[in-house]
């Protein structure tokens, strides 16, 4: 199929005045442009002293809800360790002394070295336990220190609580459908 | 009836002059950082000190206590002279440029014969030259009568200083960045030294001193030669490898150019070196088009007032500084072929038809016997010719007409651009 000659469109480029193609009308608008910014206010966030606002759905450093009784959620399933990809995450479980459950997790360890974040833990939990907060500035001085234990991110949530920054995601209060199955 | 030369003060001025320069230096890195996040709408250095203003300091302790790292490929002894002769050449070029009030050393024909010398002996000239010497020169080597010459002659050597480096380090892109300069520095010489050549015309001088003191007579340069001026800003843009034209360090495609392989304190030398010509360049353009120390009514030539002098310089020199700044922050960088077009098709004539008609006014400035001022007939006159110019680039003889060959499936489609 050839082209018909009226779908063919020639592009050509303008034509510049003379006071255009004396190149420095140009300039100076360019310096005023750039003179003006220097009087507009900065964007910077003075990062330590001024914390950033993150979206509530960032995917941070994780957390363990608790239920209304300050229990972990948590049932000790395996369902978040056999989802993630990472295999970051280590539970032991335990015969539960609560009696609305079977297990709980006699130990939960995250290795946030080891973790991608990529959300696929709070994804398959099915009682909402575990999520992922917008704490992002996550520091540590040794490997060991970045394995984070049950009563670790316990205080995460406790802490994100306090600050009221609770990830977008959360259930937070009652435990989830499946535990209240019958026995 | 000699010049003196004290050595002491010389010595004195020349230290004064480098921890000055190289304090100036550290700080305008500083003030470039802070323009550049300012018209970002950043905040800059601000950690070390009230408003980053330990900062300088900071790189400087950096700079010397970093591992001293010469790669293994480089060719040793080049590699290690390039960033001395790159300030080496930097602040040798700052000797003759004025920073301070001067006046113009007094002149007289040089005497060949034992009669000429005592009829000059005669005359007040040795009065005035007493005089001069009674006065301090804001100047590292007062009365050099090839002073422009000079400060060309030593300041373009500093590329020795950027190909050096450039072909030392034995890597592509310092070798890309250093021919880069090379061929920049060569282009923009000329214009540069044409534009220069006017206002030499004008003030019938190579030395600074007497330059200024020549526009504290006619006024300032700038409106006998708007258009030198402009030629000469372009040229020093060039000439210091600063954007628009910073193709021998084009970080985006070079990495970092010539200084790719250098760190540490040589890497800082090389820094040191380019801001002095900064400085160097800005002096000069205060000086050859700005009156110097010169300002209407409030600093007039005699004695006195040498803070103002001082000030009003200075000020004229940072104004240079920071235009160079924002000018950073506004162009981007030509194309190579871009800035071989921009000197040899346009600044070069350009400068060249202006050297002709300063001489032309000169010449029936002089021929009728007029007052010098008559010599502003040269502001229209240049920016007639600037105008000319935009007008003629623009009529350029129309591109041949390209035919193209378009094949879709079976059927050729010839196609001709308009």
């Amino acid at each position: 199929m050839p082209i018909p000659a009226n779908q063919v469109k020639w592009v050509q480029e303008p034509k510049s005045s003379v006071l255009e193609r004396l190149y420095l009308p140009g300039l100076f608008e360019g310096l005023q442009t750039t003179v003006r910014h220097l009087f507009e206010p900065r964007l910077t966030q003075q990062f330590p002293e001024e914390r950033p606002r993150l979206p509530p759905n960032y995917r941070g450093v994780h957390r363990l809800n608790r239920d209304e009784q300050g229990r972990p959620k948590c049932v000790a399933c395996y369902m978040c360790s056999t989802a993630c990809p990472a295999h970051c995450i280590d539970i032991v479980a335990a015969p539960s002394p609560w009696p609305d459950r079977e297990k709980y997790p006699e130990t939960f360890v995250i290795d946030e070295l080891r973790c991608i974040y990529c959300g696929m833990c709070e994804q398959a939990c099915p009682c909402d336990a575990i999520e992922l907060t917008t704490l992002a500035d996550l520091t540590g001085l040794s490997r060991e220190e970045m394995m984070f234990d049950k009563e670790k991110l316990l205080s995460v949530f406790d802490y994100t609580v306090a600050a009221g920054t609770d990830p977008i995601r959360t259930h937070s209060g009652r435990l989830s459908i499946a535990s209240e199955v019958e026995k | 009836m000699h010049y003196d030369f004290n050595l002491l003060l010389t010595i004195l001025t020349i230290v004064v002059i480098m921890g000055v320069l190289q304090g100036t230096v550290a700080y305008l890195i500083l003030l470039e950082r802070k323009v550049a996040a300012y018209v970002q709408d950043r905040l800059g250095p601000n950690r070390v000190g009230p408003w980053g203003l330990l900062q300088p300091i900071a790189d400087g302790l950096k700079f010397l206590f970093k591992e001293e790292i010469i790669p293994s490929h480089v060719d040793r002894w080049f590699y290690l002279a390039a960033p001395a002769i790159a300030v080496t050449t930097a602040t040798l070029a700052f000797a003759v440029v004025p920073f301070g009030p001067t006046s113009p050393p007094p002149s007289a024909a040089w005497p060949e014969t034992p009669q000429q010398a005592e009829a000059l002996a005669r005359t007040d000239f040795p009065t005035q030259v007493e005089a001069y010497n009674r006065q301090y020169q804001f100047v590292i080597a007062p009365h050099v009568d090839v002073g422009i010459v000079f400060v060309f002659a030593v300041g373009s050597l500093a590329v020795y200083g950027i190909i050096l480096g450039g072909w030392s380090s034995a890597n592509k892109y310092s070798f890309l960045g250093s021919l880069r300069s090379s061929a920049q520095i060569i282009s923009y010489e000329i214009p540069l030294g044409m534009s220069v050549l006017g206002v030499v015309l004008l003030a019938e001088s190579l030395n600074l001193e007497q330059i200024i003191h020549h526009q504290t007579e006619i006024g300032w340069h700038i409106l006998y030669q708007p258009l030198a001026f402009l030629l000469f800003l372009t040229s020093i843009f060039a000439e210091t490898n600063r954007l628009p034209f910073d193709l021998p360090e084009a970080e985006q495609e070079l990495v970092g150019g010539y200084h790719t392989e250098y760190s540490g304190l040589k890497f800082g030398m090389f820094f040191l070196g380019e801001y002095t010509h900064v400085i160097t360049t800005s002096f000069l353009a205060a000086a050859l088009f700005l009156g110097g120390w010169h300002f209407p009514w409030i600093a007039e030539p005699g004695p006195g007032g040498v803070i103002v002098k001082l000030i009003i310089f200075a000020a004229k020199m940072f104004f240079f500084i920071l235009f160079y700044m924002f000018v950073r922050w506004t162009l981007p960088r030509f194309r190579f072929d871009q800035l071989m077009g921009l000197a040899w098709q346009v600044l070069i004539p350009l400068a060249l038809v202006n050297l002709l008609c300063v001489m032309a006014a000169k010449h029936v400035v002089e021929q009728y016997d007029l007052d010098e001022r008559w010599q502003l007939v040269l502001l229209p006159v240049s920016l007639l010719l600037l105008v000319g110019v935009a007008a003629l680039v623009g009529q350029r003889p129309e591109r041949p007409r390209r035919s193209i060959v378009v094949i879709r499936g079976h059927e050729r489609v010839e196609m001709t651009t308009r």
